[in-house]
């Protein structure tokens, strides 16, 4: 009943453009979010606790200070254009990520190249910002935010109620297929591989 | 009663000078739009500046005025090889342009665009013209904002220290 208040909100920036990057930090301080800023695709998935095999990384840090486990990512928004890891490549790995593939992904450009705004919202970014990002812009995100919250507080509900009644999991996973099979957006590889192993248990009754 | 005259003639002495700075700064800044300098975003990068973060504006154009030199002596040398690598030198003017545009200097980022197409066509005299005016249209915004923010601590500093400021204003 009770949402998260705005400031609880961290969003994860990215951009290897030091002007934008400083821009984009004022633009989401002024909108009440927590905000981090780093400068490659690489940087951000060491912040979300990813080493370049895409494994979690365990405690201990070399590069960023902060324990990214205990800092939770509300949301990420990154610039497409840059070197070595593009915006579309980051979001790639995090779609990839068991762990990260929930955290909504936005993708800002100075182009406007409808194609790759498909590309990129096809790959599951929730949406695409053209620049300079404007403060009206930002808007635009807390329902991103907010949907991904009441899923996961749906999702803790739910892993409560399957450790008490074994028949309401399977009722559960039934629903969560329909939900995975209406969602168009997300790739559902997993979901894929949950339906074959699902399947047996519901036909079976 | 002569003190209290005297502090208000004081007074009322910087509020004129105060109020014609602002006057100044308000004319200089709509010329800089109306010539085509500056665009809304920089309207944008003012709205943002607030009391949490009171020299935003000048830090944003500070940052881009350390860039934009490193970004061009980069352009400038990049031109001068033997073999010129046109992809990299097309990335760096989009950056220029990337730049320019989030701070709002217009002329600048219409000169990278016409830059980048002769990049596109591996045009080396193009490409050196362009150079030529892109660094000329830098200079040119570069010396206007310094000039605005001039202005701007000019009225802070009127307004912070009425006594000394504002009579060393009008002796100029």
């Amino acid at each position: 009943m009770v949402m998260a208040t705005e400031s609880q909100f961290h969003v994860l920036a990215v951009d290897d453009s030091l002007i934008d990057r400083k821009l984009i930090e004022k633009l989401l301080k002024t909108s009440s979010y927590q905000v981090t800023t780093v400068d490659s695709g690489g940087k951000a998935l060491e912040f979300l606790g990813l080493n370049e095999d895409h494994r979690s990384i365990p405690n201990t840090h070399s590069v960023s200070p902060n324990n990214p486990q205990e800092m939770e990512v509300n949301l990420i928004i990154t610039d497409y254009c840059m070197p070595a890891m593009t915006g579309y490549d980051l979001l790639m790995k995090i779609k990839e990520s068991a762990s990260l593939r929930n955290i909504p992904v936005v993708i800002m450009s100075s182009e406007n190249v409808p194609s790759r705004i498909n590309r990129c919202l096809e790959g599951g970014a929730e949406e695409f910002f053209l620049k300079p990002v404007q403060l009206s812009d930002l808007n635009r995100l807390k329902p991103h935010i907010l949907k991904t919250k009441s899923k996961d507080e749906k999702r803790d509900k739910q892993e409560k109620q399957e450790e008490s009644d074994p028949e309401f999991q399977s009722q559960q996973q039934l629903q969560q297929l329909q939900q995975q099979s209406n969602n168009s957006k997300r790739k559902a590889i997993k979901g894929e591989q949950d339906l074959d192993t699902m399947a047996l248990p519901l036909w079976s009754k | 009663m002569r003190p209290v005259s005297e502090k208000g003639a004081k007074e009322k002495a910087t509020m004129d000078a105060v109020a014609q700075l602002q006057r100044q700064l308000v004319d200089y800044t709509a010329s800089l739009f109306h010539e085509g300098y500056l665009d809304d975003q920089f309207n944008q990068l003012r709205q943002l500046q607030d009391e949490s973060n009171p020299d935003f504006v000048v830090e944003v154009v500070t940052l881009y005025f350390e860039d934009s030199e490193r970004l061009l002596n980069e352009l400038t040398k990049a031109l001068q090889q033997q073999s010129i690598d046109f992809k990299k030198v097309d990335a760096q003017v989009h950056q220029f342009k990337g730049s320019s545009s989030s701070i709002g200097a217009q002329r600048v980022q219409k000169v990278c665009i016409a830059f980048r197409n002769c990049c596109e066509e591996q045009n080396i005299e193009g490409c050196n013209i362009f150079l030529q005016q892109v660094k000329h249209e830098y200079t040119l915004v570069k010396s206007k904002l310094e000039t605005l923010f001039k202005l701007d601590q000019q009225i802070l500093a009127a307004r912070v220290d009425p006594g000394s400021h504002v009579i060393r204003f009008l002796q100029a």
